[in-house]
C-alpha cells in the first residue's frame, strides 16, 4: 500500500515547486504582457500560450532534446537533467505557464490605469505601485493562476512521460503510476488514485469558480 | 516665500489640440474654468506628470518639466484629487490616507506645509468612516477621503479636477463647506478645474479662463466675472458677479438675514451665519432688475442705489448685459433691449437695482470672503 502514497506525495511535491516558480516569473511576465505598449508583446503571449494547443508529446520532445545529456542542459551538470526531478520542474513550468499567466493578465488589465496614477501622484515609484497597488489589487487573478498552474501540473501526463520516464520516487508521477497499474492490471490500485484525482479536480474547479466571483460580488455593492 | 506656478504646454492628444500658458499664485484657490472640451483636466494631468506633452513648468522657482527634462509623477509634489474619487478599492479608508501619509516623509525636506493626520481627519470629517471600504461610501464622503489623501501626500500643490461633478446636488452641499474650510485654512495653493460656474464663484480667488485648448484670460475671481466680454463661455443665464457683504442681524419673525452690502442694506432669507460675520453673495445677472426711480409698493425686498458703469448688447440677441456700479461694487443686469430703450439707460446714468431675496439660496453664500 506503501507504493501508491509515493506518486502522490511526489506530484504535490513537483507541483508546489512549479507553482512556486511560475508565481515568481509569472507575475512579472503577465505584468509586462499587460503594460507594454509594445506591439511585439502579443507574439511573447503567443509563445507562452503555445501549450495549450500544442500535444503534449511534441513539447515533451523537444524538451527531451533540450534536457538530455547531448542537449543544452548538459552544461549544467555534465549529464544533461532529463529522467530528473529537476527536469520535471524546468517541463512542467513550461508547460503550466499559460494557465498561470492568463488569469493574472487578465486580472491586471482589469482595474487599469487609474489606480496606479493615484499611487503616483501620492509618491509611489514604479516599484512601490506594481508591490503595493497592483498586486493586492490583481490578488483573485494571481489565486486562480496558482489553483489553476498546481492543479494542470499535478495532472500532466505526456511531456512527464517523455522527460521523466517512471523512475520511482524521481520521475513517478500520479498520473504515469495509474497508466501503470492498468498496464499491469492492478485495477485496485488505479480506482483509488484515479478516484482521487476526480474529487481533487472537482475541489479545484469548484475553488476556480467561487475565487472569480468573489470581485464581481464587491463591484456590484458598489 | 511667494513664488508661482509657470506653465506652458502644447501639444495633441487625438483631435484636441493645446496650446496653453499660465501663471498661478502659490497661495489660494486658481480655477480652471472651461466649457467641456476646453482641455482643463488635459493641462491638470500635464501638470501632474499624469500625461506628457512638449512643454514647460516650474512651481515655486522648482523645474519640473522643460524641454529637456521631465519629472515623473510620483516625483512631483503633487495632491492630485480625481473626479470619481479613485480610492484604492483594496484598502479601508484609513488605509487610504495611510499609503499617502506613509510616503510624505519623502517630500519633508521640501517646502511643502505639512498637515497632521489628526487635523486633516478632523477637517474633513472622516473620524466615522476610518475602517470602511471604499465601496461602501457615498459619493460625497469618497470625495472627502479622496481630498484627505491628497493633502497627507504633503503636496506642494492641491489638483482637484472637477471633484464635485460626479456629486447630486445635496451631496455637493454636504462637501462644499468642507473644501472652503479648507482652502481657508491650508496655506497650499488650489488649482481647481471645473464648469460649474457657481462653484466657482463660491471657492475661487482666482480664475484661468479656457477655450479650445487655449487659456484666453485669467484675474481675480471678481474681477473676472464682471467682464461682460466672456460672458459668452458661461453657460447661458448663469452669469453672475460676487458681492461681499457683511452680516448685521437676524429676523426672526420673517426668518430673513439682514447684511449690509457696499454700504447699502441688503436681505436674504435666513441663513446660518454669525453677526458681524464677512460672507461671499453671488448674484446672478437674471436675478437683477433695473429702475429709474425708487419703486413703491413692490414686493422685492433689495433696492440698491448706484449708476450704469458699462452695457454691452450681445448680436442677435434680446437682451442687453449692463453692470450697475454701486459705491465700488459691481452688479451684473441682464434686461431686454426693449426696457434699455424705453428707459433710455445709458453709461453714467443713475439706477436702482431690485435684487429678490428669495434668488439666495443655500449655493450662493459663501463664508469666505470676495478676493
Amino acid at each position: 500500500m506503501d507504493d501508491i502514497w509515493q506518486p502522490i506525495w511526489l506530484s504535490i511535491r513537483l507541483a508546489t515547486v512549479t507553482t512556486a516558480f511560475l508565481l515568481v516569473l509569472g507575475a512579472p511576465l503577465a505584468w509586462w504582457l499587460a503594460r507594454s505598449p509594445r506591439r511585439w508583446k502579443e507574439a511573447v503571449a503567443a509563445i507562452v500560450a503555445m501549450p495549450l494547443v500544442l500535444p503534449p508529446t511534441v513539447l515533451g520532445f523537444y524538451l527531451l532534446l533540450a534536457l538530455g545529456p547531448d542537449g543544452p542542459a548538459q552544461y549544467l551538470n555534465g549529464h544533461g537533467l532529463a529522467f530528473t526531478f529537476e527536469g520535471l520542474v524546468i517541463g512542467s513550468i513550461i508547460y503550466s505557464l499559460p494557465f498561470v499567466v492568463q488569469p493574472i493578465r487578465n486580472a491586471f488589465e482589469a482595474f487599469g490605469e487609474k489606480p496606479l496614477e493615484a499611487a503616483a501622484t501620492l509618491g509611489a515609484g514604479p516599484w512601490d505601485r506594481f508591490w503595493h497597488v497592483a498586486l493586492p489589487l490583481a490578488r483573485p487573478g494571481i489565486l486562480t493562476g496558482a489553483v489553476l498552474g498546481f492543479a494542470h501540473t499535478i495532472g500532466e501526463f505526456g511531456v512527464v512521460l517523455m522527460i521523466g520516464g517512471d523512475i520511482p520516487g524521481e520521475t513517478r508521477v500520479l498520473s504515469v503510476a495509474i497508466y501503470d497499474y492498468v498496464e499491469t492490471l492492478q485495477w485496485r490500485k488505479a480506482h483509488l488514485l484515479a478516484g482521487g484525482m476526480v474529487a481533487f479536480a472537482f475541489i479545484v474547479v469548484l475553488a476556480v469558480l467561487l475565487l472569480n466571483r468573489r470581485p464581481a460580488r464587491q463591484g456590484a455593492s458598489a | 516665500m511667494s513664488g508661482q506656478i509657470d506653465a506652458a504646454f502644447e501639444g495633441a492628444l487625438g483631435d484636441f489640440h493645446l496650446d496653453t500658458t499660465f501663471t498661478a499664485a502659490m497661495s489660494g484657490v486658481t480655477a480652471l474654468f472651461g466649457p467641456s472640451g476646453s482641455g482643463k483636466t488635459t493641462l491638470l494631468r500635464c501638470i501632474a506628470g499624469l500625461t506628457r506633452m512638449q512643454g514647460r513648468l516650474s512651481v515655486n522657482g522648482r523645474e519640473w518639466q522643460s524641454a529637456e527634462a521631465f519629472m515623473p509623477a510620483h516625483q512631483r509634489h503633487v495632491g492630485y484629487v480625481f473626479q470619481d474619487a479613485n480610492l484604492f478599492p483594496h484598502l479601508t479608508v484609513a488605509g487610504n490616507l495611510n499609503f499617502a501619509a506613509k510616503r510624505s516623509g519623502k517630500r519633508s525636506n521640501s517646502d511643502s506645509p505639512a498637515i497632521d493626520f489628526d487635523e486633516a481627519v478632523s477637517l474633513l470629517g472622516l473620524g466615522p468612516m476610518m475602517q470602511r471600504m471604499p465601496a461602501a461610501l457615498s459619493g460625497g464622503e469618497r470625495q472627502r477621503v479622496a481630498v484627505g489623501r491628497a493633502l497627507l501626500s504633503r503636496p506642494q500643490v492641491l489638483l482637484m479636477d472637477e471633484p464635485l461633478s460626479g456629486l447630486d446636488q445635496a451631496a455637493k452641499a454636504d462637501i462644499l463647506p468642507y473644501l472652503e474650510r479648507l482652502t481657508d485654512t491650508l496655506a497650499i495653493p488650489v488649482l481647481y478645474v471645473s464648469h460649474d460656474i457657481g462653484e466657482v464663484a463660491r471657492l475661487a480667488d482666482h480664475m484661468v479662463l479656457l477655450n479650445s485648448g487655449r487659456a484666453i484670460a485669467s484675474g481675480t475671481i471678481g474681477d473676472m466675472l464682471e467682464r461682460l466680454d466672456l460672458g459668452l463661455l458661461v453657460e447661458p443665464f448663469e452669469e453672475s458677479v460676487l458681492a461681499t457683504a457683511e452680516v448685521t442681524g437676524h429676523d426672526p419673525k420673517y426668518r430673513l438675514t439682514r447684511l449690509v452690502c457696499c454700504g447699502q442694506p441688503l436681505t436674504i432669507p435666513e441663513a446660518d451665519l454669525a453677526i458681524g460675520e464677512t460672507v461671499r453673495l453671488r448674484i446672478r445677472a437674471r436675478d437683477v432688475a433695473l429702475a429709474t426711480k425708487r419703486p413703491e409698493g413692490i414686493s422685492i425686498r433689495n433696492i440698491l442705489e448706484g449708476h450704469i458703469a458699462e452695457i454691452s448688447a450681445a448680436p442677435g440677441a434680446a437682451h442687453a448685459e449692463t453692470l450697475v456700479d454701486i459705491n465700488g461694487a459691481r452688479l451684473r443686469a441682464r434686461i431686454t433691449l426693449e426696457a434699455l430703450a424705453e428707459l433710455e439707460l445709458t453709461v453714467g446714468a443713475p439706477v436702482f437695482a431690485l435684487v429678490k431675496s428669495v434668488t439666495f439660496d443655500g449655493r450662493s453664500i459663501a463664508q469666505k470672503q470676495s478676493g
